[in-house]
């Protein structure tokens, strides 16, 4: 049994390198200005952000639609804390150059990043973590969209810029060159890495006990709230991290893209790949960004086959066909890529771990 | 003091007409599928882009009533398509489908109309200008609220006083019991979104005279605050929904009188934390108890 486990182990640290490798591969080969890097480097992003969604709303059952708000306060925690000194007259021209009169550097930052993030959180949570169902969602969604009013507010503009850009903080272009894949990589690896430890931990369980049965996991000992805001703090503070790495890859930083809908696209990476399966929301970013960003490209252009004009083909159709590819998704497939297993377990007999009782 | 208010006072009442004719369609429909149907704000928008091409060909009177059956139609389709089949499943699961459907239906409107902001038409009767005291408003100002006020005087008359109001009332109060009484649910349903969808379309035209730009995201935001409306008022109660999109119309606008503008979106989503901190069940809303 043992040896099966570490056999397990040492498989999963060769498919985890196996990928690295390959990320760093194919950015030597097809440099760092090519569609399939931006891919990667897009992907691996929105992995971490889905990925701790789907702790909330996958593993503890708790349906938080707050998201791009703790992305937010993670991406403009990175870019005030990263711009380079001799840039802030710049940045801040309508501020006097701002209050913040330091620069750290980009790893502090991240972790500044989550931290205030899950600060935030915690604050949010303790009211809103009172609420259930879809109290919850509407009640988060609109945390978010005050985050969203308060960055953009004249009088911390100073802070935050106000509705102006923030820009020059360090990019995915310059931190390190033509490594850009790799970093994320590392960087995405380690957090998915936390998240899954916490899953696997005690706390994860009592985490899933909550999900199957509130009353139920109650009844058994645990303490709703405590994990309930437990699971909330740690998945904004991986959103506040995935809000950072988002900043790096955009380059440039405004309130205003921080909307719902970043946080319903999203929900849907999360379903897609399965609620409560981590492997399932890493390949669900990867697909979603490929197809929206490069596959379904040619459909927004116009074609001719021979002399034929191939109907419908114009800016924006490649949405469209995006949204029903995931409406079908949604209305057929509804376990989504990996259900809520996980890649690792697709092997092992159903069951044998006790499956869900459905 | 007054007089400066008043322009202020007009155009909150006015907002706030028109987020409780959407307000309507997200609280019937709560209170019979205990769903927040995320797609409502867009189907009001659609109601939008229907009247911009339509009114490019016809006149106001042919179409009005057609944007307003063609709305009814969006409605009708997106709940037999996207909420039906998913009758049994886990509530969650229709609640992402209804959000699928907002993305579907706004990225189709990007498409079809080029992204691009559309004008929205001048109908006839409620762009002009006129004086109410010291100051001056459109005439929309004053339609809005008289209308509403029918309309959901209206509303409330069909719940009580007819069968399929009966039938409305039966399945929100319990869902299996209503079918097993021989309710056809899917009816029932259906009408409900067809009675929201048509208010949601009324309640476009009154808006969009006011915000004359029409573009794919419009309805985001008056769709939410229509939606915290309904919470504020006690979701499942149409006239709560009424006086709670009143209030937060109001308030909104004073806020921006106080010279807080960029606060005005976040006061709605504060007051709906509230609400649901202090009184979940809102205004008029009843008291459910939870069951094991």
């Amino acid at each position: 049994m043992k040896e099966r486990k570490n056999a397990r182990l040492i498989l999963s640290l060769l498919g985890v390198a196996a990928i690295y490798f390959l990320g760093w591969f194919i950015e030597q080969r097809s440099g760092s200005k090519s569609m399939v890097v931006t891919v990667l480097q897009k992907g691996a992003v929105y992995a971490l952000i889905a990925v701790s969604m789907n702790l909330l709303n996958g593993f503890v059952g708790l349906f938080s639609l707050g998201q791009a708000g703790f992305m937010l306060v993670g991406a403009y925690t990175y870019a005030i804390l990263t711009i380079p000194m001799a840039k802030r007259a710049a940045v801040y021209q309508y501020y006097d150059g701002g209050w913040v009169q330091f620069t750290v550097g980009v790893i502090p930052a991240m972790i500044a990043a989550g931290l205030i993030a899950a600060v935030f959180a915690a604050l949010i949570g303790i009211p809103v973590l009172r609420l259930k169902g879809d109290y919850l969602a509407i009640a988060t969604l609109g945390f978010a969209e005050i985050i969203r009013a308060i960055v953009q507010w004249d009088t911390i503009g100073p802070l935050t810029n106000g509705s102006n850009l923030l820009k020059t903080y360090p990019t995915l272009k310059n931190i390190m060159p033509g490594n850009s894949v790799l970093f994320v990589f590392l960087v995405v690896g380690v957090c998915i890495g936390l998240i899954l430890l916490i899953i696997n931990s005690t706390y994860g369980r009592a985490m899933k006990a909550i999900r199957d049965d509130e009353i139920a996991a109650e009844a058994m000992g645990i303490n709703l709230f405590h994990h309930k805001q437990m699971a909330f703090v740690i998945s904004s503070f991986f959103a506040g991290v995935g809000g950072a790495l988002l900043a790096m890859y955009q380059g440039s930083l405004q309130a205003n893209s921080f909307k719902s809908s970043m946080t319903y696209e999203i929900l849907l990476i999360v379903v897609i790949g399965g609620l409560g399966s981590v492997s399932g929301s890493v390949i669900a970013s990867f697909l979603f960004i490929a197809a929206s960003e490069w596959w379904l490209r040619f459909l927004d252009s116009e074609m001719l086959v021979g002399d034929f004009k191939v109907p419908l083909l114009a800016p924006g159709f490649r949405m469209v066909v995006f949204s029903v590819v995931i409406m079908v998704v949604v209305l057929f497939f509804r376990r989504g890529i990996m259900g809520d297993r996980e890649l690792w377990e697709i092997g092992r007999r159903r069951g044998a771990k006790g499956g869900r009782i459905q | 003091m007054f007089n400066q208010l008043l322009p202020y006072l007009l155009a909150g009442i006015s907002v706030g007409g028109q987020y409780a004719l959407i307000a309507v369609g997200y609280t019937m429909v709560y209170g019979i599928l205990r769903l927040i149907n995320f797609a409502h704000g867009d189907i009001f928008t659609a109601a939008g882009f229907f009247m911009v091409y339509l009114s490019a060909s016809l006149p106001p009177a042919v179409s009005i009533p057609l944007v307003i059956v063609l709305t009814v139609v969006l409605g009708f389709t997106v709940e037999r398509v996207a909420y039906k089949p998913l009758r049994s499943a886990p509530r969650m699961s229709i609640m992402i489908s209804a959000i699928g459907v907002s993305y579907l239906l706004q990225n189709l409107m990007w498409y079809l109309t080029g992204g691009l902001a559309k004008q929205y038409p001048v109908l006839p009767g409620l762009s002009e200008t006129i004086r109410i005291g010291e100051a001056t408003t459109k005439v929309v100002t004053i339609v809005t609220p008289v209308l509403t006020v029918a309309l959901v005087v209206g509303l409330v008359m069909l719940i009580n006083h007819t069968k399929i109001g009966m039938a409305m009332r039966a399945v929100s109060v319990d869902f299996e019991t209503a079918q097993l009484m021989g309710i056809k649910i899917n009816n029932v349903i259906s009408v409900t979104f067809i009675i929201g969808s048509a208010m949601a379309a009324v309640g476009s035209m009154l808006f969009f005279t006011n915000y004359t730009a029409v573009t794919p995201t419009v309805g985001a935001m008056p769709g939410l605050k229509a939606f915290v409306a309904a919470v504020f008022g006690g979701i499942g109660s149409i006239p709560g929904a009424m006086i709670g999109a009143l209030i937060i119309g109001i308030s909104e606008n004073l806020i921006k009188a106080a010279g807080l503008t960029a606060f005005s979106d976040a006061f709605t989503f504060a007051l709906l934390i509230l609400v649901l901190l202090f009184r979940p069940t809102g205004l008029f809303g009843e008291k459910t108890t939870e069951k094991v």
